[in-house]
């Protein structure tokens, strides 16, 4: 069985259907890419996966439980994680402040109002070494809002990475990145992919081409077609929907 | 050094007034400090869920009315122990404020300030049309409560010693909590909730627990104050006194550890004085507010953090 299963997603705002029956699955180490054209559904598609938004119709099931009714924080729990399109870092706090609060998440009760939390050192270890693991663990006291953007979108993973999960889902991670940045980004997912299986949501197709096992192509809130990267590449309904668009831009 | 002893040294001097006012003069003063005393208390809790959870309640004052109203209830069914009436309004202030709390931390920004506006105008409609207890007119408490333990009736210098000691341990609780595992869950869901969220916090049963206590704590600043008094009415709950709260945090520092303290020392003192030379005394208070928003707009308490940051 699958690691991750989507069963039939279904989300409309009103009259606009946003996501329209999606099923996809993601086998355990593989990176699944999903792309398609702005206004495909994508962030859709990933705020149903990870809760935020609630679905219509559809169901989640991660390693053989079933998430669909559990609220975001608790599919966390089960070990499904996301980053965010738009970086979504603590801005006022430092990069180890801002770990720190996510290593908290998964070690015991946050409920607990005894007991200075600076005073647990098990916290602040499993912070460094996520800061390292994603190239910030120089950066551990600069304050999160001064960050270049590259180092931000690092800081987004490295948060999402915290929860240990068994499918990470990047959203757009790339996204304004320049050049190097890039090379450094795609370098980190496909360290990654090591620890955990990638559900990734991604523009930039010579990256994708790159990392992915496999590509799903979104269009219009449906999956047009999946395929390995030849198959995607030659697709003649893809270069007209995707690829075809991306040159005529 | 002075920042490490100023607390103690604060709490001395609080604690020796009532000692040395009568030397100068002073005596209405010490009835002044013991009113600031619980509004510090009341404002402390207001900063708890505003400055550390980023909940913008304007409905605070409702929990101070139900708090005051509960003694008012024991009182006037014959019960006379304030040690039991502040515990009871303390524990029926949280069930207020749960049940509030449940339904208003739903919503957001302005939809939540709504809902504690009007939860807090339904309880001051309730009191209102509660004849029993006085409804307008408001609830004379002719006697004192009793304490027991020697200590006598719950009034002059001995009740002042209790909200001084109520207070320090309030104040060093909240503080407590802010440093806790709890205080920077709080602090992570007012910066971003749905980081939160994707992080795994049940951001909405943080938010519900701190709206409880700090509603909790308010109550208790109620029953004091009906204590101070001797009096309670529903003008304690009207919806300009949870603004006034609001405003008191806001000008001493949101979410700062000082903050409500230094806000409502410097607000009341300000409008004591200026009482004094004008009836328009609150438009001076005003310029000071707008004043504090361009110039401080972090609190006075944040100019006095030299570290410029918060705990």
């Amino acid at each position: 069985m699958s690691l991750f299963i989507a069963e039939g997603l279904f989300k409309h705002f009103g009259g606009l259907i946003a996501v329209d029956r999606v099923s996809l699955t993601v086998e355990p180490g593989e990176i699944h890419a999903l792309i398609g054209p702005n206004g495909a559904g994508k962030t859709t598609l990933v705020n149903v996966i990870s809760g935020l938004l609630p679905l219509d119709a559809g169901r989640i099931i991660l390693d053989g439980v079933d998430l669909t009714a559990l609220p975001p924080h608790q599919r966390v729990r089960h070990g499904l994680s996301r980053s965010f399109q738009i970086t979504r870092v603590f801005n006022n706090d430092s990069v180890l402040d801002n770990l720190l609060l996510a290593v908290q998440a998964q070690t015991g009760s946050s409920f607990r109002i005894f007991g200075r939390r600076a005073d647990k050192s098990g916290l602040r270890e499993r912070a460094i070494e996520l800061a390292q693991q994603v190239g910030l663990g120089e950066a551990l006291d600069r304050i999160a809002r001064a960050l270049p953007h590259g180092a931000q979108r690092q800081l987004d993973v490295a948060l999402a990475l915290a929860a240990q999960p068994k499918l990470l889902l990047l959203d757009e991670p790339l996204a304004g990145m320049g050049p190097e940045d890039v090379a450094e980004m795609v370098a980190l997912i496909q360290r990654l992919c090591a620890e955990t299986a990638i559900l990734l949501i991604e523009h930039d197709m010579d990256a994708v081409f790159q990392l992915a096992d496999r590509i799903s192509v979104l269009d219009y809130g449906r999956v047009l077609t999946s395929g390995d990267v030849a198959y995607i590449r030659d697709h003649p309904e893809v270069q007209a929907v995707y690829l075809g668009t991306e040159a005529a831009r | 050094m002075l920042i490490r002893i100023f607390p103690w040294t604060l709490l001395l001097v609080l604690a020796l007034f009532p000692l040395v006012a009568p030397l100068f003069d002073f005596t209405y003063y010490v009835g002044f400090v013991r009113h600031l005393l619980i509004v510090m208390i009341a404002a402390t809790s207001l900063n708890f869920i505003l400055g550390y959870g980023g909940m913008a309640a304007l409905g605070h004052a409702g929990f101070i009315g139900v708090g005051a109203y509960t003694v008012v209830a024991l009182v006037d069914a014959g019960f006379t122990s304030a040690w039991g009436a502040w515990a009871t309004a303390l524990i029926v202030s949280a069930a207020f404020a749960a049940a509030i709390g449940a339904v208003s931390l739903r919503t957001q920004g302005v939809y939540f300030l709504m809902l504690t506006l009007a939860f807090s105008q339904m309880l001051y409609y309730l009191a209102v049309s509660l004849r029993t207890y006085g409804g307008d007119d408001g609830y004379g408490l002719h006697t004192p409560l009793t304490l027991g333990l020697g200590l006598g009736d719950a009034q002059g210098r001995i009740l002042y010693w209790l909200v001084l000691a109520i207070a320090a341990l309030l104040f060093a609780f909240l503080n407590r909590v802010a440093v806790s595992r709890f205080g920077y869950a709080l602090r992570g869901v007012r910066e971003n909730e749905t980081r939160m969220a994707a992080l795994g916090y049940p951001v909405y049963w943080i938010k519900f627990t701190a709206f409880t206590v700090a509603g909790a704590v308010a109550g208790l600043a109620g029953a004091l104050l009906a204590c101070h008094n001797r009096f309670v009415s529903p003008s304690l709950m009207h919806w300009t006194e949870s603004a006034t709260l609001l405003v008191i945090v806001v000008i001493g520092g949101l979410g700062r550890r000082w903050g409500a303290p230094l806000g409502a020392a410097v607000w009341l003192t300000l409008a004591e004085v200026l009482k004094l030379y004008t009836d328009y005394w609150r438009w001076p208070l005003g310029l000071l507010l707008i004043l504090i928003v361009f110039f401080a707009p972090k609190g006075m308490a944040a100019l006095l953090d030299n570290r410029g940051k918060s705990p």
